[in-house]
């Protein structure tokens, strides 16, 4: 990182970027012809027309740069354009027929898993509706057969792939959470329950394995705003809790399409009406877009539900009254996965505006909203790459603060952690919010009696 | 010699129009297979109503975000798009000679008009090369292929103006015309030029993905 200079200079040169143990490791255990045939296999084997078409229609027109985060925080370094990122890894792949070097590998996983968030903003901005995103993915799914996927990711998915959940929580662990929090809540509610294994409760809430791990007040307001609003709902003790899928990220398609197998096959053991997630952006992704497909469904075979959705139904059926409105300005981040992933922006406004006097929105929104910069296993990729993240992040800081809100929403654990990030290393004095810590700070604590 | 200047001014241009018309409904057939053997996903997607939403959406000039944020580039190349179509299709003198083979004909463009169009594409496609050896975005994506296509689009306008022109080499230019359009049309279904039927169908998918799946707009 001495050169910065240079860089400056010639901001096509490849930058020295950071590597981990496991990546090292692994690189240092290829083999020419397991490159070979690794890539061609995937390429080859596991796509067909859509790549074809996607790599021979590109018109290197470079459109697509202005929508992306990376490529706008890096002083629009050519190298970090969507396009430019593909001719990086997969162009170069093909020309080659797979003979590529260590040192090629080293800067494909390295752009595939730390500059590029699979957010699919620029798909939005390719005249041709490229699906950037889905190439990014390709190049992890080859990461991973050749055994390079970075540490901290990978580790992850081992978790999922011996427990189903993402945090290596055992199961004595989190049903002692969830007693835990449920005992603390009674104090404020009494009666309060978290239901394990209710079968035939009509909603079965599910969350990420980091609320037990180190976030259990999320699982306490979960737990009241179920309580408040008298709903009929149940968590699972066993594995299929978690609904993260961090190897939906990694291109370990096998173990993700196993966790999003668990996972509904949990909801069908409990018999539930339909299955309400926590704020997260990803597992929705994984539940409803992506784990659903690998197994064989079109469409989820449960009605899936993103906390967004479910609040705005206890807001606007009346479940849920608000005492007073949140008082500080407001601003909304809208998660890729839940805005561009599934067009809940508008009911997201609705909900911030009914819980909050003064919302400010962000520029730009909705569907064009910037990724958080956390996204799409980025930030799961950890310590190694957090300086980078952050220069990565700059644009996403520049618009935070364009805002001048005091409290930054985001309905989504990703882009909570990684805004988070940038608030602080960037001073933005702005407190990072769930949609839940408002409503269970403005909420109506009726305390719930059957009947009622 | 004169026979290899008959056979290009005559059979071949009926060749070439067969390959390109022939060859764009094979790639059509063949990536229609290729999807029913290997991703016949993709039709669990697709419906006719998002895609034809999202290839409108496209169609409508400063409607989708990316345009109004490079409005000078999407505004030359809507244009160029159109008279790449409308100028060698109006042109009186193609509307005679397919009236001396079919007897059929069609309104034709005023000549004048016609001839300060033709330059309006070559301004384009120099702004084109311009852009791709000037804006960093553009040229770290490009290679002296992407040069090549602009050459085999920019060579029937530039001959084809200089040939009405008649300022040298008339009989030359006419058949530099003739053989630079037979090479275009031959090109294009083997090129990216294919995108002229490709784009509408990774359109599509993106449309039916972003308005059937995902509830959202993708433009």
């Amino acid at each position: 990182m001495s050169n910065d200079m240079e860089i400056k200079d010639k901001p096509s040169v490849v930058k020295e970027k950071n590597t981990d143990e496991a990546v090292e490791a692994g690189l240092a255990k290829l083999t020419p012809e397991r490159i070979k045939n690794t890539i061609n296999q995937v390429l080859q084997k596991e796509t067909g027309p859509r790549f074809k078409a996607y790599v021979e229609t590109c018109m290197h027109c470079g459109l697509c740069a202005e929508a992306c985060l990376y490529f706008l925080s890096n002083d629009r370094d050519p190298s970090y354009s969507p396009a430019g990122k593909v001719k990086q890894t997969i162009w170069e792949m093909l020309d080659k027929k797979g003979e590529v070097s260590i040192e090629f590998l080293r800067r494909a996983v390295h752009i595939a898993h730390t500059e590029c968030n699979v957010c699919k903003r620029c798909s939005m901005y390719c005249p041709f509706g490229i699906d950037i995103a889905y190439l990014m993915l390709m190049v992890r799914r080859i990461c991973h057969k050749l055994e390079i996927t970075p540490l901290y990711i990978q580790d992850t998915v081992n978790s999922h792939s011996a427990t189903m959940n993402q945090m290596w929580v055992k199961e004595d662990e989190w049903i002692d959470t969830l007693q835990w929090q449920e005992e603390d809540a009674r104090e404020e509610f009494e009666d309060l329950r978290i239901p394990l294994d209710k079968e035939g409760a009509d909603i079965m809430y599910s969350v990420i394995a980091p609320e037990p791990k180190f976030q259990a007040g999320l699982l306490y307001q979960a737990a009241t705003i179920m309580h408040a609003a008298g709903i009929s709902w149940t968590m699972p003790s066993s594995p299929g809790w978690d609904n993260s899928n961090m190897a939906m990220f990694t291109g370990d398609n096998e173990i993700s399409g196993r966790i999003a197998r668990a996972f509904y096959e949990t909801a069908a053991r409990l018999k539930v009406k339909k299955i309400v997630m926590g704020e997260c952006g990803h597992a929705f992704r994984s539940t409803y877009d992506v784990g659903n497909r690998w197994i064989g469904w079109a469409m989820p075979p449960f009605e899936v539900v993103h906390a967004l959705e479910f609040y705005h139904e206890l807001l606007t059926s009346g479940r849920i009254t608000i005492a007073e409105k949140f008082k500080k300005t407001v601003t909304l981040h809208d998660p890729c996965n839940v805005s561009r992933g599934r067009g809940l922006h508008d009911m997201a406004r609705e909900v911030t505006n009914m819980l909050c006097e003064s919302f400010i929105d962000m520029t730009p929104n909705r569907e064009h909203n910037f990724c958080c910069g956390a996204g799409g296993g980025v930030i799961n990729c950890g310590p190694p790459y957090k300086g980078e993240r952050m220069i990565n992040n700059k644009f996403k800081a520049e618009q935070l603060k364009a805002t001048g809100a005091e409290v930054l929403i985001a309905p989504c654990h990703n882009c909570h952690s990684g805004l988070e990030d940038i608030v602080h290393h960037y001073d933005l004095n702005m407190e990072v919010k769930f949609l839940g810590d408002i409503i269970y700070e403005t909420m109506e604590k009726k305390i719930y009696k059957p009947g009622d | 010699m004169n026979a290899f200047i008959d056979f290009i001014m005559g059979p071949m241009v009926w060749i070439a129009f067969l390959i390109f018309i022939l060859g764009l409904i094979f790639k059509l057939v063949i990536i229609i297979k290729d999807v029913n053997d290997r991703e016949s996903y993709i039709y669990s997607y697709l419906t006719l109503k998002h895609s034809l939403r999202s290839i409108f959406a496209w169609l409508i000039p400063f409607f989708p975000q990316s345009t109004k944020q490079s409005p000078v580039f999407y505004s030359i190349s809507y244009i160029f798009h159109l008279l790449l179509f409308i100028v060698p299709i109006f042109l009186m003198s193609h509307i005679v000679l397919v009236n001396e083979a079919f007897q059929v004909s069609w309104v034709a463009l005023d000549d004048g008009l016609a001839d300060i169009l033709t330059l309006v594409v070559i301004i384009a496609l120099v702004f084109f090369a311009i852009r791709r050896y000037t804006v960093p975005e553009v040229k770290y994506l490009t290679s002296y292929k992407d040069y090549i296509l602009i050459l085999i689009i920019a060579l029937p306008f530039i001959t084809g103006f200089l040939a009405y022109h008649q300022f040298f080499l008339y009989k030359a230019m006419v058949i530099a015309h003739v053989i630079s359009g037979e090479i275009m049309l031959i090109l294009i279904p083997f090129s990216r030029f294919s995108h002229m039927i490709v784009a509408p169908l990774t359109r599509a998918y993106m449309g039916s993905e972003f308005g059937n799946v995902r509830h959202a707009k993708d433009w």
